[in-house]
């Protein structure tokens, strides 16, 4: 079960610079870990992360397998205009996740 | 080599005669931690506990069981139901006549009322709930109920804490009564007051509850660690709890 929290000020000024906060839910299984009986755990990682404002990228990172458990990723970016970011995980095994956050520009 | 003996018997001595730490004295575990792990706790979109809180809150309302109820029709609004309960546990059962953990606790709610089968220890499912039971006590002191009932069952966790066990031959209050403070290898050792559980630790990337704590140190000293649920582990975090009357609940806690 994928849950994410993120954390985008609601209202902001015109051109100013905010914070945005993600944190998902998700195993980050390397592919290089074994079980007891010494057969290996396949890789179960995030490959991408986009986040979207307004349509418009303004972020992306790409994963692997060293990013510990349940990824933290913070970023900033202008606020432009008021609207919707979007944010957006892929990973193996199909693994897919979106949320979006409203934000309010003055 | 007969000095050095001499030197480590008179260690040991000073140690046995340290005994509880006072309370003037004593300190959360979130207060040997890292600037960076302190600021990952305090942020609740930083802090990973709360994506367990938040799965937690679904399943709060979510229909289950043969019975085909939620947490939140008996329950209600867990911001005031569930205020403070985690607090109190263990708490005493009349039914089974001792202690028991939040999880059981939990567990007992899910056969009983919702007639629905018990969740495994450490399953999601059983932390997320923990968790989110427990964040609604966050902010307050832990005040668990000792009378003539649990009264036995604490001096039996204090028995277990002071006593010796495993091949290292350590107990308990060996590190985290008279040693706290010190290094164990690179990290320091804590007062072991369970003030954050269940807790993300960082080195399990997940959540955990205190029993696997609990379990996890005695591994450590090399000991057969109980089972999960064992009465002994109740009775332990049962002292543990009441060593740490009145410290605030910070649930869930973020520790390295």
């Amino acid at each position: 079960m994928a849950s994410a929290l993120i954390n985008v000020p609601a209202r902001a000024k015109r051109g100013e610079i905010i914070e945005i906060k993600t944190l998902i839910s998700h195993v980050m299984e390397t592919g290089f870990r074994r079980t007891q009986l010494g057969a290996v755990i396949p890789r179960d990682i995030i490959r991408r992360f986009v986040c979207t404002y307004n349509g418009t990228e303004v972020f992306r990172a790409e994963l692997h397998p060293a990013i510990a458990a349940n990824p933290f990723i913070v970023f900033s970016t202008v606020a432009v205009e008021s609207g919707t970011l979007v944010f957006s995980w892929t990973g193996d095994h199909g693994f897919s996740a979106t949320e979006t956050a409203a934000i309010s520009v003055d | 080599m007969r000095f050095v003996g001499a030197v480590a018997a008179l260690a040991i001595a000073a140690s046995a005669v340290a005994g509880e730490i006072p309370r003037a004295d004593r300190r959360s575990g979130y207060e040997f931690m890292s600037r960076e792990t302190r600021a990952m706790q305090d942020d609740d979109t930083a802090n990973p506990g709360m994506l367990w809180v938040l799965e937690g809150g679904t399943l709060w309302e979510k229909k289950t069981g043969a019975a085909g109820r939620a947490c939140a029709d008996c329950h209600g609004d867990p911001r005031a139901s569930m205020k403070g309960v985690a607090a109190r546990y263990p708490a005493f059962d009349a039914a089974i006549g001792r202690p028991i953990s939040l999880e059981q606790r939990i567990n007992r709610c899910r056969i009983d009322r919702q007639q629905a089968p018990a969740l495994a220890y450490e399953s999601r499912e059983l932390l997320a709930l923990t968790a989110f039971v427990a964040r609604q006590s966050r902010g307050l002191p832990i005040d668990v109920t000792i009378d003539a009932r649990t009264h036995p069952f604490l001096d039996a966790g204090r028995a277990t804490f002071h006593r010796r066990q495993g091949q290292l031959n350590l107990a308990c209050a060996q590190c985290h009564d008279d040693n706290w403070g010190r290094q164990l290898a690179g990290n320091v050792i804590p007062q072991a007051h369970p003030t954050g559980y269940p807790l993300y630790r960082l080195e399990w990337q997940s959540l955990g509850s205190l029993q696997r704590r609990l379990r996890n140190c005695l591994v450590g000293i090399r000991a057969e660690p109980y089972d999960y649920g064992a009465n002994e582990l109740v009775d332990l975090e049962l002292y543990l709890l009441w060593r740490a009357r009145g410290m605030t609940m910070d649930a869930p806690a973020v520790r390295p």
